[in-house]
């Protein structure tokens, strides 16, 4: 077991190499999440309150959406930004930006599936209410988004989560360039192959450590609000 | 600014499906003592209030508000038989009606802690609203309702599901409120408590409005078969 104490050694002295490869990864999972959520909870809470023909086509699509394979979307990606795809003259196919994109497009159906589902389930609830108050279709969203924070909140962890565990979308659009474009799952994932243990190991801890703490955040976060809020 | 009140139903009936809710009602609701809507259940008590407060529409038939085709946003409150608590604390409750309503802050909070003692519930101003009792919540409601200072105030079971002491508490509110000018309209399967309230009442069988009478004339001299058996505590279905 040299390699988990080789781990330990890394992730103690803070080696450059380890949290360079750990900022990079926060900075492109919180990117995409960040974006995924101005798409993701518009479009949830619009399908949660509006009634049109193609609404359950869509929501089933959402749903089956959460379950993406990742590598299917970044070969999509990949497709979209490579220099004969469609948007191949922004260049930017291998790098950290395609990435983001990548993964927010994996992550908005978590966002937009949760955030539909649990800002209907309260609109139900306050429908008949909120109608007798006369208020308006902005301040109906705007009180179930406030209402439902906690639970929306869960949603983007649930989606982070994703986001920073998978590997197949960002090894594809990002290339895995030493430096550039190598995260936490890319570079497990090829220095495992390589037989370097502990750094990969390094990173396997620090990963779980996140999804362990993102999940106690989640859990705290509910226990909290359902004491303050009812 | 004008009234919404009388509210007037001309030949309503209300359908879902092949199923009929209401049957071509006919009702004026004015000013003065308390209504209470009366009947089994599916007699069409909850869609008579849901018509009234502008939550439904018929299916044929006309409703106004003091002559209009629409009722004016604000002027009526409506309480369920499950009381809507938002998932905020009591005062937030209140004072969010009153924000819609359009009211300052400073005349929120000053409304929200005089309705909130008048319905006894100061002290939980701060507690999430969701966490009290059916019977608080149920007073929060009101509180909530009367917040607003209606003119016409509805009322769908409000007591079904609670105990004798909440249902008092709640039945003295919902007396003070009369007193003070508040048009009530009530429904209840509960002849007590139909005895203890009504000014007058309001029979419903089956969708149809089956009697409509001052509340001592309908107890003491039912017209109609249905009304002598429900007063005798048959059971009418």
């Amino acid at each position: 077991m040299s390699g988990s104490l080789g781990a330990w050694e890394m992730i103690v002295s803070g080696d450059a190499t380890l949290y360079a490869i750990v900022r990079l990864s926060l900075a492109v999972s919180l990117s995409a999440v960040a974006i995924a959520v101005l798409i993701g909870l518009p479009l949830g809470a619009v399908l949660a309150l509006t009634r049109f023909r193609a609404r359950t086509a869509l929501i089933v699509l959402l749903n089956g959406f959460m379950g993406l394979p990742p590598v299917v979307v970044g070969l999509t990606v990949f497709l979209l930004l490579s220099r004969s795809g469609p948007l191949g003259v922004f260049g930017i196919l291998f790098t950290p930006l395609a990435m983001v994109i990548a993964q927010a497009l994996l992550v908005v159906p978590i966002i937009a599936s949760l955030s539909r589902q649990t800002i209907e389930d309260l609109w139900h609830e306050y429908r008949d209410e909120l109608t007798a108050m006369n208020v308006g279709p902005v301040g109906r969203m705007s009180t179930l988004l406030w209402d439902s924070r906690f639970s929306l909140l869960t949603a983007l962890l649930a989606a982070f989560g994703r986001a920073a565990a998978e590997v197949g979308t960002v090894m594809i659009v990002g290339g895995n360039i030493d430096g550039f474009t190598r995260t936490m799952t890319t570079t497990i994932a090829l220095e495992t192959s390589k037989g370097n243990l502990p750094l990969a190991m390094g990173l396997g801890i620090i990963l779980i450590a996140l999804i362990v703490a993102i999940n106690a955040a989640a859990w705290g976060i509910r226990v909290w609000s359902e004491q303050r809020a009812g | 600014m004008s009234s919404d009140l009388p509210v007037q139903f001309e030949g309503v009936s209300v359908q879902a499906g092949s199923t009929v809710i209401l049957d071509d009602v006919n009702l004026s609701i004015a000013p003065g003592q308390p209504t209470m809507v009366i009947g089994p259940n599916g007699s069409g008590k909850t869609t008579l209030l849901r018509l009234c407060m502008g939550l439904s529409v018929p299916t044929t038939g006309r409703i106004t508000w003091g002559g209009r085709d629409a009722l004016r946003p604000g002027r009526l409150a409506m309480l369920f038989q499950r009381p809507v608590m938002l998932r905020r604390s009591v005062a937030d409750n209140i004072t969010y009606g009153l924000a819609k309503a359009g009211l300052s802050r400073k005349q929120r909070l000053a409304r929200m802690e005089q309705v909130l003692s008048r319905v006894g519930l100061l002290e939980l101003a701060g507690r999430p609203a969701r966490r009290l009792s059916g019977g608080e919540q149920q007073r929060v409601a009101l509180a909530r309702a009367l917040a607003r200072e209606p003119e016409l105030l509805l009322l769908d079971e409000p007591t079904a599901s609670l105990d004798p002491a909440a249902t008092r508490a709640v039945e003295d509110i919902i007396t003070m409120a009369a007193q003070s000018g508040i048009k009530i309209v009530m429904a209840s399967h509960d002849l007590g408590q139909v005895r203890r309230l009504a000014g007058e009442v309001a029979f419903l069988v089956r969708g149809r409005l089956c009697e409509r009478a001052a509340a001592t004339d309908f107890f003491d001299r039912p017209s109609t078969r249905e009304a002598a058996a429900f007063v005798r505590g048959d059971l009418v279905i």
